[in-house]
């Protein structure tokens, strides 16, 4: 068994590390540090959250704080989503695009108040990103803080996430809270900002505390889940997780080549917003016509689609999977790809290359996999499921 | 069903066990647990000749691939059929329902050449596992 990733720098450790390694974790590297990438399984941790709850470490991820008067004016310049218009409250889905259009990253925003913006980032682009504010912030009144190394991040992910979390809450009611809002309050007595946000396509919710806060919230959020079916899960759950949920991984689906509107993303793009990096470049493609479009396929014949390997259209080879895996909890090789734009729609026959052999499969509509809503009382009879 | 003790083991984690004039091949727990769950096998197709050393086939976990080697030379006479649609039985049972395939072996003398139960259990700790 080969043992990739090499380097020479001694790997980071986040704050839940002696943790992972305490609960069995396989630790392995990932963006610089050392990450648990299963416990129990993959595709028993992938389970639990589709049917139970699982908890992530991502602390390794990046976040940057925008302060001052012109926090909100370099924020919309370095997205597309117009954060002017997100109240405080609200956090947005969004990207840091170049003046050609492509990601140089897939972010979250958070409107922390009128002249406050943070920022949540890839943990692999985090030099990258960092450098990239540091370029465009000339002439805007703004103060930009680098707080990774004082944030930890856990992940609370799965239908049963909002009771668990309930129980430890204080200031703020998970049973209640909307989908991408965040709230600040206490869990487990130690102070938190909350937002009901995820990266697996269940309800869920990404907890911020300071990093000596970390194993303590960690701790009480496995004690009140475990009686409910909560399992640690590691990255290699969170990958799966979040292709059935057909959300894009940079590096894979998006790269600083893809446009938003070729990732099929074109909701993050506020046509109406003045000025932002890249608008000129995407209202030219807008006009033209994109060339390719982001799809998701499922495999017909026997095997598993990998990133990298070649797609076939009609005879010829036209692109490369960018993600693809057996879906744990749809039992079926699924995939995403580029096509071109005018064969980029569900029902395409297309053939994948696996080692040699070209195996059938066929674009169909994303996500692979949508959770299964109802209309409910919880307690206070509110529908806590609107997204 | 093939004893641990009595197989010969390859340095890159296969299993041979001699039945008859045939041998069965699989791969090892050590093998098995590196590579987590295991979604899909692939052995390619009976009645192929193989020399030791080469590729047999591939097991496919959730994030990754690896290649399965001939332990031996010879003909490969069946697949386990039970992994097309039970592919963790690899994990489950490495030894017993989770065996890939059968082979006439070209030379049994091969098999000598190969570790013993003890000697790939040394083998394991050398490698620090």
């Amino acid at each position: 068994m080969n043992h990739p990733e090499g380097g020479s720098a001694p790997l980071r450790k986040t704050a839940l590390h002696g943790r992972h390694v305490a609960l069995g974790a396989r630790m392995v590297p990932f963006a610089g540090f050392e990450m648990p990438v299963q416990y129990t399984g993959v595709i028993e941790e992938h389970r639990a959250v589709r049917t139970a709850a699982g908890l992530f470490d991502v602390s390794h991820m990046g976040e940057f704080r925008l302060r001052g008067p012109d926090a909100v004016r370099l924020a919309d310049l370095l997205v597309p989503t117009s954060v002017a218009a997100l109240p405080p409250g609200r956090v947005a889905y969004s990207g840091l695009l170049t003046e050609a259009g492509g990601f140089v990253d897939d972010v979250l925003v958070y409107r922390i108040g009128d002249r406050e913006v943070l920022f949540v980032v890839n943990a692999a682009n985090l030099d990258k990103d960092r450098e990239w504010f540091l370029e465009h912030r000339a002439g805007f009144d703004v103060e930009f803080t680098d707080e990774s190394d004082e944030t930890a991040l856990i992940a609370l992910q799965g239908p049963r996430s909002r009771e668990i979390l309930a129980g430890l809450a204080e200031g703020f009611d998970p049973l209640a809270q909307k989908y991408y809002r965040w709230a600040a309050g206490r869990v487990a007595g130690r102070p938190a900002m909350v937002s009901r946000t995820g990266y697996t396509g269940e309800i869920g919710f990404e907890i911020f505390v300071a990093p000596g806060d970390a194993p303590a919230v960690w701790d009480a959020l496995l004690a009140a889940g475990r009686g409910l079916g909560l399992l640690p899960a590691g990255l290699g759950a969170r990958d799966t997780l979040r292709l059935e949920a057909a959300m894009p991984l940079y590096g894979n689906d998006i790269d600083e080549t893809t446009t938003p509107l070729e990732a099929d993303l074109e909701f993050i793009v506020h046509w109406d917003k003045d000025r932002f990096l890249g608008k000129e470049a995407l209202v030219v493609q807008r006009q033209r016509g994109v060339p390719r479009k982001r799809v998701g396929f499922e495999v017909r014949g026997r095997g598993i689609a990998r990133h990298g390997y070649p797609v076939w259209l009609d005879g010829k080879q036209v692109s490369r999977v960018t993600s693809g895996t057996m879906a744990p909890f749809l039992g079926r090789a699924i995939g995403m790809t580029y096509l071109p734009a005018d064969r980029a729609e569900p029902g395409v026959e297309i053939e994948v290359e696996v080692r040699g052999r070209r195996l059938p499969a066929v674009t169909v509509p994303l996500p692979f996999y949508r959770r299964p809503r109802k209309k409910k009382a919880v307690r206070r009879n509110q529908d806590g499921g609107g997204a | 069903m093939p004893r641990q003790e009595e197989c010969r083991y390859t340095k890159e984690h296969e299993w041979v066990f001699r039945e008859g004039d045939e041998v069965v091949v699989g791969i090892t727990d050590f093998a098995q647990s590196e590579l987590g769950d295991i979604v899909y096998v692939d052995m390619g197709e009976t009645g192929r000749r193989v020399n030791a050393g080469d590729p047999l086939g591939d097991i496919e976990s959730v994030k990754a691939v690896a290649q399965v080697y001939a332990p031996v030379s010879g003909e490969v006479t069946a697949m386990n059929e039970l992994l097309a649609d039970a592919p963790e039985k690899v994990n489950q049972d490495p030894f017993g329902e989770g065996w890939l395939v059968r082979m006439r072996p070209a030379d049994p003398a091969e098999l000598d050449a190969l570790m013993d139960h003890e000697a790939y259990r040394r083998f394991l700790e050398e490698e620090g596992h």
